[in-house]
Formats: C-alpha cells, sequence, structure tokens
C-alpha cells in the first residue's frame, strides 16, 4: 500500500514536471502587455485581439468577466487598478466607471471614426458594437397576431408562465433603458409582474434553446444568439423566429458595447491603439465577416447583410451616460430576481 | 497561545514552540473568511442589513437549499446502505466490482455530472432535477464510510440478536443500524457540506441555491452588500449543518471490547433475488456512470477532432497542474505544524485551533473568495490577483484534507523511533528527518494528491480569483457549457475525468484499508 502511495506521488509529480513547464506562469503579464477587462463575448475578444496583436505586435492579456461585475470591480481597484482597457457588451457598465472618473478622454480622431449616436457626450468611452433587443418566440406556439405589442405588456397576467429571460448583464441593460424611458416606479412593478410571470434561464442561448424546444413559447434576449445559431448548425433555433417590437419601444432597444482606456493606465499609447483599430476597419469587418453577429458601428462600416439593418429597428432614442446600472441592480434586488 | 506555549515548552525544546507559533499562524489565517464575515456585517447598518437579509428571495433560497439538503442527505444515506449491505454482506457475483464502480462517481466532477444530465434531457431543471443529480454525484461520499463499517462489524452482535429470536431485518434496524451511526453522520455532512458550496451543478440544472445567488450577485455588483450577506447567511446554514451533525453523532462509544479477533462476517445469500439485485445495481451504474461517460463519448463524437483545439486545451492543461502543484505543496506545508502538533503535543488550545481549520474547511469556495477578493482590493493589493491569493484560496478550502492525511501518517511514526536515533548519534533535526519524515512522507503525499485534485476540479474560487488570463480546465469547460458548446466543452470534462480516477482509487484503496482487508 506505502509503495503504491509512493508511486502515486510520484507519478503526480512527474506529470507536474511534464505538463506545468511549457505553459506555466499565469501570473504577470509579459512586458509591455496591455491588460484587457472583457465583458464581450470570449470569443469575438479573442478574434480582435489575435488580428491586432498580428496587426500591431502589441499583445494582450484578457480577463473575462460580466459587464457590472467587472464595472464594479474597476471602481473598487480605482487607481490601483491593472487593468489598461474595459471592454463592456453594454453601455451601463461602461457609465459606472466612466462616473467614478476612472476613465481617460479619448482622441478627437478616434471619437470621429464612429457615428454621432454611438459615443456620450463625455468623450471618454466609445461604441464598438451594438446589439438589439428582440423577443424569439417558437413558431408552433405563438402566432403573429398572438405577439406582445410593446415590452410592457409582458408584464400582463396573459404572459405567466410563457417568456423566459436570462436576468444577466444583457437583460440587465434593457432595464435600465425601461428605466430610463419609464421611471423608477414602472421599471420596479414590471419587474416584480417579470419575477410572477417569466421563467429564468441562466444565459440567452438557454432561453432561445427553450423556446426552440417548445419547454416555453417566448424569451426576451439579444438578436445575435439566433444569427449566430442559424449560421452554425440552427438545431437550437431552427423553430424560433425573431420578433422585433419598433416603434420606439423599451423593448426595441438597441444597447452599445462599449470600449474605453483606464485614467490609470501605464500604456496609455497601446490601449489607445486598441480601441482605435477594433473601432476602425480591421475591428468592425471582424463584426461583420465573423460569427459574432452583433452590429458594426463604425463610420461607413457594414454589419453583416443578414442582420435586420440598425436603421430598420426603430430604437428609442437613449443618452447611455444615463443608463444606471446600480439602480437596475438594486431594483432587480428588491423585485427578487438576485 | 501562552498557554499553548508553555505546554509545548514542557513536553520538547525550543524548537516545538515555532511549530505551535506556526500552526497558530495557519489557524489565524484560516479565520479571515469567517472574520470578514463578522466585519462586513459589523460594517453594514442595521437597516441594510435587515432589508438584504429578510427579504422574499432570501426565504426562496433558503427553502431550496433546505430541501435539496433535507431531500438528498436522505436518499443518498438509502442508496449508499443499500449498495453497501449488497456489496459487503450479500453474495452478490462480482461483489468487488460493484463495489468499485459504486465509487467511480466520484471521479465525475459535479458541474459534469448536471452537463451530462441536462444535455441528455435538456428540458431538466428545479428541485425534482437537483435531487436527481445530486444523489448520482454524491451518495459515493456516504457509501464509502458506511462499507467500511459494515466491512469492520463483529458478526458476535449479530448473532446473539438472532439467537436472542430477532428476524433478520429486525437484527440489521436494532443491531447493524446503530453502529453504522458514526459513519452515516459523517458520510451526510460531507454530503450536505458539497450540496451547499456547489455551483456548477445547480447552474446547469437551473436551480437557485445561495451558492449560485451569490455568484449571481457578484456578477451583477461584484463584492458588493447583498453578495456579502449572502454570505453570511450560507456561513450560517454551514455551522447549523456542522452542529447538527455534532450533536446527532452522540458520545457512545463504538468498539469492539474482548480477547480474540472478530470472526469474518458471512455473506448472506441472495438466492432467487440476485437477478434483482444484479439489475437494480445495473441500473444505478447506469444513472451513476452510464449517463455522464456515454453523453461525454457522444459530444466527442459529435464534435470530432476539431473540439481538441490543442492551443486551447495545453495551456488550459498546464496552468491547471501548475495551480494544483502549487496548491498541494502549499497546503501540505500549512497543515504540517498542527497535524504535527496533534500527535505529539495535543491539548486544549490546539485542539480548538484545529477544529477552526476544519470548520473553514467547510466553508463553500465562494464564501472564501469573496472574502478574499475584498480583503484584497482594499488591504493586500500587491497579492490582488496574483497567483498567491488563489493558491491561500486553494490552501484554506483544502486544508482539512491535508491535515486528515498528515495525522494518520505521523500517529504512525512513534516517536520511540526518533529517540532509537538519537541514542545511535543523530542530532534531534537529523532523526526527525531520517526517521519521521521518511515514514510520514507516504501520507503526506497522499493528502498532497487529494489536495491537487480538488484543485483541479475547483470552479467558483478560480473563476473569481484566478490572474487575468488565467484559464484552467473548470472554467475552460465551463466557459463552453455556458456558451451552450457541449462539444467544445467535452475534451476539458474528459480530462478532470481522466484526473480523478486516481483519486477514487485512493479513497477506495484508504477505505478497504482502514477496514483491515
Amino acid at each position: 500500500m506505502k509503495f503504491a502511495l509512493f508511486s502515486l506521488a510520484g507519478a503526480t509529480a512527474f506529470a507536474v514536471v511534464l505538463f506545468a513547464s511549457p505553459a506555466a506562469a499565469p501570473a504577470q503579464p509579459a512586458a509591455g502587455a496591455i491588460t484587457v477587462y472583457n465583458a464581450q463575448h470570449a470569443s469575438l475578444t479573442k478574434a480582435w485581439a489575435e488580428a491586432f496583436t498580428r496587426a500591431t505586435g502589441i499583445t494582450l492579456t484578457i480577463r473575462n468577466g460580466d459587464d457590472t461585475e467587472l464595472a464594479n470591480q474597476l471602481a473598487q481597484e480605482g487607481a490601483a487598478s491593472p487593468a489598461d482597457v474595459f471592454l463592456t457588451e453594454n453601455s451601463p457598465a461602461m457609465a459606472l466607471v466612466d462616473r467614478a472618473r476612472l476613465l481617460a478622454p479619448l482622441p478627437a480622431d478616434l471619437l470621429a471614426q464612429v457615428p454621432e449616436g454611438f459615443r456620450p457626450s463625455s468623450g471618454r468611452w466609445v461604441a464598438i458594437a451594438a446589439r438589439s433587443t428582440v423577443f424569439a418566440y417558437n413558431k408552433s406556439m405563438l402566432k403573429p397576431d398572438e405577439l406582445p405589442k410593446s415590452l410592457m405588456d409582458l408584464a400582463d397576467p396573459k404572459w405567466k408562465g410563457r417568456w423566459a429571460a436570462s436576468p444577466g448583464a444583457d437583460f440587465q441593460a434593457i432595464a435600465s433603458a425601461l428605466l430610463e424611458l419609464r421611471g423608477a416606479p414602472a421599471t420596479l412593478a414590471w419587474l416584480k409582474a417579470m419575477k410572477t410571470n417569466a421563467t429564468i434561464y441562466r444565459g440567452n442561448g438557454a432561453a432561445l434553446k427553450a423556446v426552440n424546444a417548445g419547454e416555453i413559447p417566448g424569451a426576451l434576449i439579444y438578436h445575435y444568439y439566433w444569427f449566430g445559431d442559424q449560421a452554425n448548425t440552427g438545431e437550437n433555433s431552427g423553430n424560433a423566429a425573431l420578433y422585433y417590437f419598433r416603434k420606439q419601444d423599451p423593448g426595441a432597444f438597441v444597447s452599445m458595447s462599449g470600449g474605453g482606456v483606464l485614467a490609470s493606465s501605464k500604456h496609455q499609447v497601446q490601449a489607445i491603439a486598441f480601441i482605435k483599430w477594433i473601432t476602425g476597419k480591421g475591428g468592425q469587418d471582424i463584426l461583420r465577416t465573423g460569427t459574432s453577429f452583433e452590429y458594426a458601428v463604425g463610420n461607413a462600416a457594414h454589419s453583416n447583410p443578414k442582420l435586420v439593418p440598425l436603421a430598420d429597428l426603430q430604437a428609442p432614442k437613449i443618452d447611455p451616460t444615463h443608463l444606471n446600472s446600480k439602480q437596475v441592480t438594486d431594483l432587480m434586488t428588491q423585485a427578487g430576481l438576485l | 497561545m501562552s498557554v499553548m506555549a508553555v505546554a509545548i515548552a514542557r513536553r520538547r525544546s525550543s524548537g516545538a514552540s515555532w511549530v505551535g507559533l506556526a500552526a497558530l499562524a495557519v489557524a489565524l489565517l484560516a479565520l479571515l473568511p469567517l472574520g470578514f464575515i463578522v466585519a462586513v456585517t459589523a460594517q453594514t447598518d442595521l437597516a441594510t442589513i435587515l432589508a438584504l437579509v429578510f427579504r422574499p428571495r432570501v426565504g426562496e433560497l433558503l427553502i431550496n437549499t433546505m430541501l435539496l439538503v433535507a431531500l438528498s442527505v436522505p436518499l443518498c444515506t438509502v442508496l449508499a446502505i443499500g449498495l453497501a449491505w449488497a456489496t459487503e454482506r450479500s453474495d452478490l457475483p462480482g461483489a468487488p466490482l460493484w463495489s468499485v464502480l459504486a465509487v467511480a462517481p466520484l471521479a465525475v466532477p459535479a458541474f459534469v455530472h448536471g452537463y451530462a444530465w441536462v444535455t441528455l434531457v435538456p428540458a431538466l431543471h428545479g428541485l425534482p432535477a437537483a435531487v436527481l443529480v445530486s444523489v448520482v454525484a454524491y451518495f459515493a461520499f456516504l457509501y464509502l464510510p458506511i462499507a467500511a463499517a459494515l466491512r469492520r462489524l463483529d458478526p458476535a452482535l449479530e448473532d446473539i440478536a438472532a439467537s436472542l429470536g430477532l428476524a433478520p431485518w429486525q437484527v440489521f434496524i436494532r443491531v447493524v443500524m446503530p453502529q453504522l451511526r458514526l459513519a452515516i453522520c459523517g458520510g451526510s455532512l460531507l454530503v450536505g457540506l458539497h450540496l451547499l458550496a456547489e455551483y456548477g451543478l445547480y447552474g446547469m440544472i437551473r436551480f437557485d441555491t445561495f451558492t449560485t445567488a451569490i455568484i449571481d450577485q457578484f456578477q451583477s455588483a461584484y463584492n458588493g452588500p447583498a453578495a456579502n450577506m449572502l454570505a453570511g447567511v450560507l456561513v450560517l446554514c454551514c455551522l447549523v449543518l456542522l452542529g447538527t451533525e455534532a450533536r446527532a453523532r452522540g458520545r457512545e462509544r463504538y468498539a469492539r471490547v474482548g480477547s480474540g479477533a472478530a470472526r469474518i462476517v458471512p455473506r448472506r445469500r441472495l438466492g432467487r433475488l440476485t437477478g434483482p439485485c444484479l439489475a437494480l445495481l445495473a441500473l444505478i451504474t447506469m444513472l451513476t456512470l452510464g449517463v455522464p461517460v456515454i453523453t461525454l463519448a457522444r459530444w466527442l463524437w459529435a464534435g470530432g477532432m476539431g473540439v481538441w483545439r490543442l492551443a486551447e486545451i495545453g495551456p488550459a492543461l498546464g496552468q491547471t497542474v501548475l495551480l494544483a502543484a502549487a496548491g498541494g505543496v502549499a497546503a501540505t506545508l500549512a497543515a504540517l505544524p498542527m497535524a504535527w502538533l496533534s500527535i505529539r503535543a495535543p491539548g486544549k488550545l490546539q485542539r480548538a485551533l484545529e477544529g477552526c481549520n476544519y470548520i473553514v474547511g467547510a466553508l463553500p469556495g465562494v464564501v472564501i473568495a469573496l472574502a478574499l477578493v475584498t480583503i484584497t482590493v482594499r488591504v493586500a493589493l500587491p497579492i490582488y490577483q496574483t497567483i498567491v491569493t488563489i493558491i491561500l484560496a486553494y490552501v484554506l478550502m483544502f486544508l482539512p484534507r491535508a491535515m486528515l492525511s498528515q495525522r494518520a501518517s505521523i500517529a504512525q511514526a512513534p516517536r520511540e523511533l526518533e529517540q532509537v536515533a538519537g541514542s545511535l548519534g543523530r542530532s534531534p533535526a537529523r532523526a526527525v528527518w531520517s526517521v519521521t519524515v521518511r515514514l510520514a512522507a507516504p501520507g503526506a503525499a497522499a493528502g498532497m494528491a487529494l489536495v491537487a485534485l480538488g484543485i483541479t476540479n475547483e470552479l467558483t474560487a478560480t473563476m473569481m480569483l484566478a490572474p487575468s488570463g488565467t484559464q484552467t480546465l473548470a472554467t475552460a469547460f465551463w466557459a463552453y457549457g455556458s456558451e451552450l458548446d457541449y462539444a467544445a466543452a467535452a475534451p476539458y470534462a474528459l480530462i478532470m475525468m481522466l484526473f480523478s480516477l486516481p483519486l477514487v482509487w485512493l479513497l477506495h484503496a484508504q477505505s478497504r484499508r482502514a477496514a483491515g482487508r
């Protein structure tokens, strides 16, 4: 028995020596590298980072997390943050960091790479991509005339148990738009109705999959999950279709993904170069040709032709600097969703 | 401290007090997470605490968590007793094989069990699903001690009971079951603590517990007060579980007294029941092992060679092994002083401090990670987001594993051997090195392996604390699983299972050895 234990320990030690050597040392980024706090889809940022490194030779260390998780983390770290760049899926997280006065102003030529509506008045961050709110529904469970006219309809008792959502960062951005458009009391009432009515899934992809499988008639998600699955095998979206609320409804909210440079960064030049590259031709082309199916936002940049054009979405006009993620989290905690 | 220092000084030279100091330092370090919870609660004003703790959502989570424990633990116990009886006390064909198969589900990390079930039956969710998968994933923790205890029992007691007119089932209930009490209590506690701490499994099958809710809060607001308050309630749940176990364990002694050796227990003949028993065992094995293995094979087949992205899997494997090895060594070193004291200089204070280590080891990884995130970002920035912090978290989480193994092996090295070595001219240090360390090394190595394997399958603390750019097998598996890319997640699950196989073998062998056979 003792012999066996010894040989086990020996085997473990051997395995350690064998595997640890080539890939080790995750602790410190290489000199000159910039650290990216990334809340965007890991695969999209990875594609950006690899292409950027190929183009410039600047290497990146990526820390993945969720929008408001990383935003609050940056707020806690303050000036001591190891982050150089912050990329989000939605703008409320960016606004949170901006309000904490942690972002550096971006140069004018960088800001000019996107149209006016896609950068906040502060000029301290910039949109890097966009996504639209949609109602994904199972074609055999809901007829077009049964679809909700507005996001607000989903609070109606007749929708009880008939729609799904994932109360993560994406949903929280939609809720922040609702808060901005309709105010706190209406938002809280709607969130409380959602607590009763909605079935909670973990992730928009899981919600879409449930719609497709007929577990639930509809789900409030972002558009690109459906397109991504269609481009892949379609096995999680074949029975589902997308409904756009339009008419400036809160449910027609188009959310901006943001990119910003931390004021505390010691690699300002490289960090700005990365954001400039993402909002420039190289980064925006990856949105058009890649598998992300998010909207491109650069001047004259084209989104994937399969998408409904941004201009046709009739999104409500919202100043992204007003979106308040803290209040949304509090309201959702109050409603029992968190 | 002074009590212990004096106690130690009386027993040994001044060198031993350094051991005491080291043990004290480790115990205090281990108390950090508990201290953090207390400090945060003390700093938060009462109105906020009341608003965050006494709200319907917390009640919901409490009911979920309590139902999960109250349903899963008894089911696990019944299943474990049945299996243990069949493999240890009946003439079941192939009993040793079935015994290995009963332990083998432990080689599958809990979140891989969740993944297997949810990809097999996508609609699976909620309490029934949580109970089903929990029983499948964790009942082996109860099977192991119960089987070991059954093997060790003296059949004489049962013979006497039978001779006094009790039917076989009455003998089992009135004579055998009470003797299994310690095994059932210990195993139930282990299962209960896992149920409280697990995130991945319940995330996969959409069942909200305190741990999943804390992660949700963390992902929304980082270390906000709501997450900390939930963590406080979770810690209370753990303490309640520990207290319940201590109470249920009772103070009775269960030892065989008298001369001679116990007879080997005769196996009961199953007769016509052999067929149904085998079918039942096959069904259980199908659920516990068949589902994960077949699902995994299916995804690996569907993914083909394309999912073996070696450029990603290689570094993930390397980083996992690095973290596991560093954590294993660190936990072993941290456990050494206390393990040494508990054998060589036991005392009241020493026992109290040792207890602290076990309590912290019982805390969910998410609580320890939450505490370390806040402490490092506020007062220990130099180690914030470094490998030091994550290793510290691993040490706190897995200290009991290292300690128990070392304690047992140090106890096997009698002090007299050192004295003999001393009388043969070795200095005290050399005597310890050449005698005790060599005798205790296999046990310590086994403990190190247990810690390393725990780290390999660790998800929550790794996600929250690891340095930027770190990707371990578990976090990579989780990232793909969350994006519903089940095929890409499969290779990581397979590697984790292969790594865990030695753990299962070790546990199985240890429980046999404990029974002396």
